[in-house]
């Protein structure tokens, strides 16, 4: 099948400091196809369309477009040549209406001034045409992410552009809008536009492409159209070796005896609503209880209120006797509480230190890390090497700035912190959320492990998936309520109860 | 003043000393926005007042035009502006530290100006300043045209700067690309606006109205210079900023208020209360942190403010 080329990147090469993002790639993007970059984080697929698009400056190499050689400096050069891009984090003002966002930048047919209402028709144009539908007067900040990814879309389209790179589109999508995203990108092929899906989900992936490159530390390993091939030869081409689901088995603890004990807890929201309706229950040794449900159900309260970062307004948590409602979150993690945080990037992690400092900032100031007052920084940075070696966290070392590695490794340095100070209880919130297979495996083992070992677990995730592989029990909550505990060891999950019980239809009584 | 507490005159006496003292507020207020919503806390806008008093008076004190000395008053604000832009978005500097070196270093070189052209004489040198424009039929009307329409020309300026300086910003590109650039610089630059731009235009226009709010005081209010003559203005126009939530509009309507307090302390000085007079002067100061208190907690502050952009 002969096919037009509008890109073809060649031998594109980019380093880092002393890291290579992408060794001398070749990439083809033909008129009228989806085709995805398949790899995992750090594999080098968003480096190679920020230089695509002029966010970045490529080391070597050449770009043609049409068939003409070009130089792209800037994404103003890029959109000039019909080139798009919807970044993973969204560039949109968010104290700016729709509109406001779709036309800044361009000139206005007025001059000076301003032209509503024709940037308003065109508008409404692309929204028809293509069931972007979004109100243009809606200040972002209103939006649903759904939302603003759409207005991210429509800006391109304002531009007029016939190439659409999309990075990591459906990660903050739920399911139902991740189908309204593949109906519009299906329209898009239809009229001949060509689309560039950076993803490293496989079941995305075999969806909506029609073509597949793999890229794994900066290369190219592989190259499928989708007819031949499959979800396991690409995890294979992507990972670089076959990939095994984590399985959990039987808990190995035959006795249960509670060690965290939360008792008629209430607290309140940010916004000063009851969040959490006086819930009760109890996490074991050495069991995983997963919290199964949508968000925005208390599970970030339940998180916050337990690692001490919001006051409970009644109610007590017990750790093994020890009450630490009320605490700060300092003595709760002496007492031996690990904290993997929903926002990593925020509350866990502080991206502007070193890397070793992340790796000691909840206990730097006791021994061996600091004698007295004074900072013992030979001993943490042993202890961070040690670290990095052992959880085999990717960086350059250990002295660079911690916002310098990748998704997955920022987890892992949240996971090396928490797990190598063997807490009693683990609270794991969102761990693998944005992570690729390989980090996900991972995170997944030593959850596992750290279970085996008798600590207790409280897994809050909203990949359902996640929650049926791990946990041991399943508490579903719904709106500040608890609808129902399932014990594994006592029946199987009924996937369709589960569903209710998350939606709020169903309610068990909880012993 | 001996005038009587609820008597017609007395109050109409009062609400044109508001709008008087409203004006040098009005004007680097609104400088001010335009430097916020770009995304630079402009500190230097009290020493930049202070040059623009000097400078305004003594070129009028050597030519005797006052227009000129208004120009020149702006055009050393200007100057400042440009300076604060070069420190804080092409050196990309602390905004803190470069708005108050610039304050600190404007106010010595005016004063430092001041007694190497006029030296210390025991009478301070005067001018001749502006007197007030009485704008045709409008001024007689009954109570309205005595407060409005009897005022400096540099008044009616800083009004007219009002819905100028709103148009600027909600109806032009500019102002689009300003609002973008103080909310989301990487954003906007992802969108092909240049910020280094937006911001050393903001900065521009903050300069010149703070040069121009100077010249006020000199030309107009006063008709000589003194060293305390700006006596932190510049630093109540940084609080009325954020009572304005950065809107023009509304910057209109707390220079008044402020304007009224200034104006009240002025009169209650005549009247009977027995307070000590530093008492009234002090007025402005502690409304602005009152305000500040009520207000400041809820301000939306533009999102980019006091963080230089640096490209990737």
């Amino acid at each position: 099948m002969e096919k037009e080329k509008i890109i073809e990147m060649r031998n594109i090469r980019k380093t880092f400091l002393n890291n290579v993002a992408n060794n001398n790639i070749n990439f083809v993007v033909y008129k009228g196809e989806i085709v995805s970059l398949l790899g995992e984080n750090g594999a080098g697929k968003t480096t190679l369309m920020k230089i695509l698009y002029g966010m970045y400056t490529k080391d070597s190499g050449e770009i043609f477009v049409n068939g003409r050689k070009v130089e792209i400096n800037s994404p103003k050069d890029a959109i000039a040549l019909g080139i798009g891009m919807v970044h993973q984090h969204f560039t949109l003002v968010r104290t700016l209406t729709v509109l406001e966002n779709v036309i800044l930048g361009l000139p206005s047919p007025k001059g000076i001034n301003l032209d509503f209402d024709y940037a308003r028709k065109r508008l409404e144009e692309i929204i028809q045409r293509y069931g972007l539908v979004v109100n243009p007067d809606a200040k972002i900040w209103q939006l649903s992410v759904g939302e603003r990814q759409r207005v991210e879309i429509i800006k391109a389209l304002y531009r007029n552009i016939n190439v659409l790179i999309l990075d990591e589109p459906t990660a903050v999508l739920t399911p139902q809008e991740v189908e309204e995203l593949f109906k519009t990108l299906r329209i898009f092929k239809k009229e001949g536009k060509s689309i560039v899906f950076i993803s490293h989900k496989l079941e995305e992936v075999m969806e909506i492409s029609d073509r597949i490159v793999i890229l794994r530390n900066g290369v190219v390993t592989g190259e499928r159209r989708k007819e031949e091939t499959n979800a396991r030869e690409l995890a294979r081409l992507m990972v670089g070796r076959e990939v095994i689901e984590v399985l959990r088995e039987k808990t190995s603890v035959t006795k249960r005896s509670p060690l965290l004990k939360v008792k008629e807890l209430k607290a309140l929201n940010d916004k000063n609503l009851v969040a959490l309706k006086g819930i009760s229950f109890s996490v074991n040794k050495g069991e995983i209880l997963g919290v199964a449900g949508v968000a925005g159900n208390g599970q970030r309260e339940l998180e916050d209120v337990i690692c001490g970062v919001r006051k409970p307004i009644s109610g007590h948590i017990f750790l093994d006797n020890d009450e630490i409602s009320g605490k700060s979150p300092k003595e709760i993690i002496r007492l031996g509480v690990g904290r993997i945080p929903e926002d990593r990037m925020e509350s866990g992690l502080i991206l502007d230190l070193p890397l070793y400092e992340n790796l000691v900032i909840e206990f730097y100031d006791k021994p061996p890390f600091s004698k007295g007052m004074l900072i013992d920084y030979k001993n943490i940075k042993r202890f961070a090497q040690k670290l990095i070696k052992e959880y085999r966290i990717k960086t350059a070392s250990i002295d660079v700035k911690t916002r310098t590695l990748s998704g997955g490794n920022l987890q892992k340095v949240i996971l090396a912190r928490v797990l190598s100070q063997s807490p009693k209880f683990i609270i794991a919130s969102q761990p693998t959320r944005g992570l690729d297979v390989g980090a996900m495996e991972y995170i997944h083992e030593k959850l596992l492990e750290a279970r085996n070992n008798g600590a207790g677990v409280l897994l809050i995730s909203e990949d359902l998936h996640e929650v049926l592989n791990l946990s041991d029990r399943i508490m579903v909550m719904y709106e500040g309520e608890i609808m129902g505990i399932i014990d594994r060891s006592k029946e199987k999950v009924d996937i369709e109860e589960l569903g209710l019980m998350m939606a709020g239809a169903k309610r068990r009584k909880v012993s | 003043m001996n005038t009587g507490f609820w008597t017609l005159t007395f109050w109409v006496g009062f609400l044109a000393a508001t709008v008087r003292m409203a004006t040098p507020l009005i004007i680097a207020t609104l400088g001010e926005t335009f430097a916020e919503r770009s995304g630079v806390l402009n500190l230097g806008i009290e020493g930049m007042m202070i040059f623009g008093a000097l400078a305004g008076f003594l070129t009028t004190y050597f030519t005797k035009s006052l227009w000129l000395g208004v120009l020149v008053a702006t055009l050393s604000g200007i100057a400042f502006g440009w300076l604060m832009a070069f420190l804080t978005v092409t050196l990309t500097l602390s905004q803190h530290v470069s708005g108050l070196g610039i304050t600190i270093f404007a106010s010595g070189l005016a004063y430092y100006t001041y007694r190497a052209a006029i030296g210390s004489p025991t009478v301070p040198p005067t001018i001749k300043a502006f007197s007030t424009l009485k704008i045709p039929l409008l001024w007689k009307i009954p109570i309205i045209g005595p407060i409005l329409f009897d005022q400096y020309a540099i008044t009616y300026i800083g009004i007219l700067l009002v819905p100028l300086a709103g148009y600027l910003i909600y109806k032009t590109t500019f102002g689009l690309s300003l609002r973008a650039v103080g909310e989301n610089p990487e954003a906007a630059d992802a969108m092909g606006i240049n910020v280094y731009r937006i911001r050393y235009t903001a900065l521009i226009i903050a300069g010149g109205l703070a040069g121009l709010s100077g010249a006020f005081f000199t030309l107009a209010e006063f008709n000589m210079f003194l060293y305390d003559i700006v006596a932190g203005r510049g630093w109540v126009a940084i609080a009325l900023v954020i009572f304005a939530n950065w809107i023009p509009s509304k910057v209109l309507w707390g220079a008044l208020f402020f304007g009224s307090i200034d104006a009240i302390g002025l009169r209650l000085q005549g009247t009977a209360i027995k307070v000590p007079f530093q008492v009234y002067l002090m007025l402005p100061y502690i409304f602005t942190i009152i305000v500040l208190i009520l207000i400041a907690r809820n301000a939306s502050y533009p999102s980019a403010l006091l963080k230089p952009y640096r490209r990737e």
